[in-house]
């Protein structure tokens, strides 16, 4: 069940053009290779690790110094707020350049993962991981979680990006580009609660 | 509010963006030059079916007076595709209204409706204290924020001109652009090559230097802008300054290439000192440097000086002044506007190094004052001016005033108000679309801007 759940997470943050296939894809198209959108994309997934591992290592940490039920609340609490901030506000990511260096391409996953909580969708994994005097399991069970997560966030937006770059066009995007901000902030708010049921 | 799948004007690319549909209404910036009556947003039909095809269809008077129209732009655009901030659910809905002589900014929206309503004023202290600025001019929809060039300082100074930027929802004025605004003094027109990271922006003058008309001092010593400025987009600091020569007075336009992964554009220069002509530079990146090369050179016409308006007569010619060009979403046509003489060139710039010349109309113009053939019997004053090219390409909107004062000078017995949409095939005039004189109920219209966009509205970050 929990694996599914990350794995689902990790398909549906791959999803997202915002999350990173949208840009390796363009990257391609400016410079006609198909190399660069292959480069891209690891990178871009790496970027997306770091945002998420750094959630669990922060649940992980602060695990370990209150219960668990403290833990669940205070995340789910968070969580709430937070998907209620970004289902209202109108503000969004912002970024000028198109010109980035893979590094830089990496920084720009970790920033755009982070401002739309992507590793904060998994709070309900990384806190049901806490089971009572194991912290160092917790730690090593987040970061497994925040990897297997991120592997099906790499393999649905380079499925994405292949076939949007080789068959479909982006034409699709008039059509196909569904307000996933909207869903994105919903299942911020949904983890939320089920991290407040849980404690 | 936002929409569930992207707003239907927003395109990826270019190619995507000449099939969009035929757009149903086109907006006018109207302005009165007594400064007694308000200015207005005056829409018109542009929809070939419909029975008041070609008429003033919608209206909407200004708060103010005084405020002088000129450019305007779109809230939000095919930009907002762009992948690295990506947000395509916001609505292309407002149209961001500056007054260049009031330094207001007026936020209007159009949906669901034909006239615009006004819904935001940001009054001239808010630019000048935000963002040091004053006489704002053209708008840019960017992929984060709206970008606002100005052509004056605050505070009563003269400059330096620049950017502004804006918030693209709540419309406030965040503060000035640039971080490193280098030797760039005198403003005007910007445009960027977004997947380049490139700005570029293009000169004028300041307030007292065209406010109250051409200065001929001025221009004789030849103090008004000829240069091009290059600038990075993602530090916001100056990079490179084109100097097209001091002869050239005045360049203003830019037109950058739509395909994004090209990184050259067109730039209109109003006159050269020495010999009145007008030209268009095709500014373009060699060996990691920009240059710039003269691909136009429009000749002034030999004319009578007992025809000519007092500031011409000691030249016993008429300029081709051009003040506009347009460049068509698949950059294959530029439109040249050639104000002073009358006339509207359209070339062939698929190869953007040599533009060949394919056809030409005249209407208007200082000393041939030719007619619409609409209405062949009446002489028209001004000429064509603002130029508009429809995002299929197929259709070609001119208006026929400049700037007030300047409208004065090189047409003293009044520069009149028409409109006049072109068929880009075959290049002729449309008969049934020429609304014009009472029309516009004594304003003077400028800029257009079309229903869903247009060749000068939109950037794109695919290809």
């Amino acid at each position: 069940m929990t694996i599914a759940t990350v794995l689902l997470l990790g398909a549906f943050h791959g999803l997202n053009p915002a999350m990173g296939w949208l840009f390796a894809v363009a990257r391609g198209l400016q410079e006609r290779s198909r190399d660069l959108l292959l480069q891209s994309l690891p990178v871009i997934a790496l970027g997306h690790l770091a945002s998420v591992a750094l959630v669990a290592l922060v649940v992980g940490a602060t695990g370990s110094l209150v219960t668990g039920r403290v833990l669940s609340i205070g995340g789910g609490v968070v969580l709430v707020g937070f998907g209620l901030w970004r289902l209202l506000s109108t503000r969004h990511f912002r970024w000028v350049g198109m010109r980035l260096s893979l590094w830089q391409l990496a920084c720009w996953s970790f920033l755009m993962s982070s401002a739309h909580g992507a590793g904060l969708m998994l709070l309900p994994v990384f806190t049901s991981l806490h089971a009572p005097g194991h912290p160092g399991h917790a730690l090593t069970g987040g970061l497994a979680v925040a990897a297997l997560h991120t592997l099906a966030m790499f393999v649905v937006a380079g499925v994405i990006a292949l076939v949007v770059y080789e068959v479909v066009g982006l034409t699709v995007l008039r059509r196909a580009w569904f307000n996933l901000d909207r869903m994105w902030a919903i299942a911020l708010v949904s983890a939320g609660v089920i991290t407040l049921v849980q404690a | 509010m936002s929409l569930w799948t992207p707003d239907p004007t927003f395109y990826p690319s270019p190619r995507d963006a000449a099939g969009a549909p035929a757009e149903k209404l086109a907006y006018v910036a109207a302005f009165d030059r007594s400064a007694t009556r308000p200015d207005a947003l005056a829409v018109l039909d542009t929809d070939a079916t419909s029975p008041t095809y070609g008429e003033v269809v919608g209206w909407t008077d200004l708060p103010n007076t005084g405020d002088e129209l000129h450019h305007f732009g779109w809230n939000a655009c095919s930009s907002a595709l762009c992948p690295y901030a990506p947000h395509p659910h916001v609505e292309r809905r407002y149209l961001i209204v500056p007054g260049l002589r009031s330094s207001r900014i007026h936020i209007f929206d159009t949906k669901d409706r034909i006239s615009p309503e006004l819904v935001k004023v940001i009054e001239a202290e808010d630019l000048a204290k935000r963002a040091g600025y004053s006489r704002p001019h053209t708008v840019h929809c960017g992929p984060e924020g709206l970008y606002l060039s100005a052509l004056g300082g605050a505070d009563g100074n003269e400059g330096p001109g620049g950017i502004a930027i804006l918030d693209h929802t709540s419309f406030e004025v965040l503060g000035r652009w640039e971080v490193d605004r280098g030797p760039q003094y005198l403003a005007y027109d910007f445009w960027w090559h977004l997947n380049h990271d490139v700005l570029i922006s293009s000169e004028w003058g300041t307030p007292s230097m065209i406010e109250d008309g051409v200065v001929g001092e001025l221009l004789l010593g030849r103090a008004y802008g000829h240069k091009l400025h290059f600038w990075d987009l993602r530090k916001r600091r100056h990079v490179q300054e084109i100097d097209l020569g001091d002869e050239h007075q005045m360049t203003l336009e830019l037109r950058p290439a739509h395909d994004p992964t090209h990184a050259y554009g067109f730039a209109g220069v109003v006159t050269s000192v020495a010999d009145l002509s007008a030209s268009v530079w095709l500014w373009f990146r060699e060996d990691g440097r920009w240059k710039a090369d003269k691909v136009i050179s429009i000749p002034a016409e030999p004319a009578d000086a007992a025809l000519l308006p007092p500031v011409l007569q000691p030249f016993g010619a008429v300029p081709p002044l051009v003040t506009d060009i347009d460049l068509s979403v698949d950059d294959q046509r530029l439109y040249v506007s050639c104000w002073g003489t009358g006339e509207i060139k359209q070339y062939d710039v698929s190869d953007p190094a040599k533009p060949v010349e394919l056809g030409s109309l005249k209407i208007g113009g200082i000393v041939r004052q030719a007619p619409h053939p609409a209405q062949p019997s009446l002489p028209l004053r001004g000429g064509p001016q603002m130029v508009e090219v429809s995002r299929d390409g197929r259709r070609v909107y001119v208006t026929n005033s400049l700037y007030g004062a300047w409208d004065d000078q090189f047409y003293p017995e009044g520069v009149g108000a028409w409109m006049a949409k072109i068929d880009a095939d075959s290049f002729t005039f449309d008969t049934r679309f020429f609304p014009h004189g009472e029309a516009f109920r004594g304003l003077r219209p400028h800029q257009v801007r079309l229903q869903g966009g247009d060749a000068s509205s939109d950037s794109y970050c695919y290809p």
